[in-house]
């Protein structure tokens, strides 16, 4: 069950990131320039996403246990730390020279052509570099 | 003119958000999980045998939708303008800066900000700020 439900959240995430316009690479890159011909209507996708989920987020948080009565996972990390801003800096000079994030890259893998699937690849060998990044850093602290 | 100009230019982006925050909800209410594609993705590349099922299941969801969605319309123009290899250069810092910083538009973005968290705040100034900057200087430097 949890994995149909999975499965059909990824499918309409999906089909909001297609009909929100962030699967056009240049139309995101139109968004990030401010300081140019900016375009802000991608602004509306975070307002529009923000309506919904901040709002049923409050009243589950509530809750405090899923509809199956299971625990809820939210990240238990509060620390501003050195990692968060570097990361974000990274992951946004990145959006910011492709302009693909993670969810519109995925998405646009099947149809795109070879670009999208080139940048999917790319993103996986980051990530990957994350992997091995991480266990030498947590071998150094031990 | 005008009224085209409204439908393809607000309502789009406006219904799109709110079927994501759609989207958000429904993970986090029947699963008790953030909607982050970056952490999802990632956490595959070192699985635990209880959560690959649901990664892979949100995963393949996400990359179907673009089947599903011609079955209805045509799917909206998509313009890439970089090359293969700062397409490579920026995969790369995607992947490494999305999971080194806990999180991508979906994780920090939506859901982080949705929750108050203040750490997710700090992480969208963050990425968002470094992508107005990327765009400044390539179009006004390089391009």
């Amino acid at each position: 069950m949890k994995i149909m439900i999975a499965f059909v959240t990824g499918l309409i995430f999906g089909l909001g990131l297609i009909l929100s316009g962030m699967t056009n690479p240049a139309k995101i890159i139109g968004f990030l320039d401010i300081f140019g011909n900016w375009d802000p209507a991608l602004a509306l996708v975070m307002i529009g996403a923000l309506i919904v989920s901040a709002t049923s987020f409050q009243l589950i948080k509530k809750n405090k246990k899923t509809y199956f009565g299971q625990q809820i996972n939210l990240p238990a990390n509060n620390k501003i730390d050195r990692k968060l801003i570097i990361g974000s800096l990274i992951f946004g000079a990145g959006w910011g020279l492709a302009g693909y994030c993670p969810g519109p890259s995925l998405v646009s893998v099947m149809h795109g052509g070879y670009k999208p699937l080139v940048f999917v690849l790319s993103m996986l060998a980051g990530m990957g570099i994350f992997e091995i990044f991480n266990k030498i850093g947590s071998k150094k602290n031990t | 003119m005008n009224m085209d100009w409204i439908n393809s230019t607000m309502w789009m982006p406006l219904a799109g958000g709110l079927i994501i925050g759609l989207a958000a909800t429904i993970l986090l209410y029947f699963n008790g999980r953030i909607a982050g594609v970056s952490g999802i993705l990632g956490g595959l590349l070192k699985p635990t045998k209880s959560d690959i099922g649901w990664r892979v299941a949100f995963i393949s969801g996400l990359m179907i939708s673009s089947s599903v969605y011609m079955i209805a319309s045509p799917l909206p123009v998509a313009t890439i303008d970089a090359d293969v290899t700062t397409l490579i250069i920026a995969g790369v810092m995607v992947g490494f800066g999305t999971r080194y910083g806990s999180g991508c538009t979906s994780g920090h973005g939506v859901c982080g900000l949705s929750r108050g968290s203040l750490r997710s705040f700090v992480a969208t100034i963050s990425f968002v700020g470094a992508g107005v900057l990327t765009v400044y200087f390539v179009k006004h430097f390089i391009g």
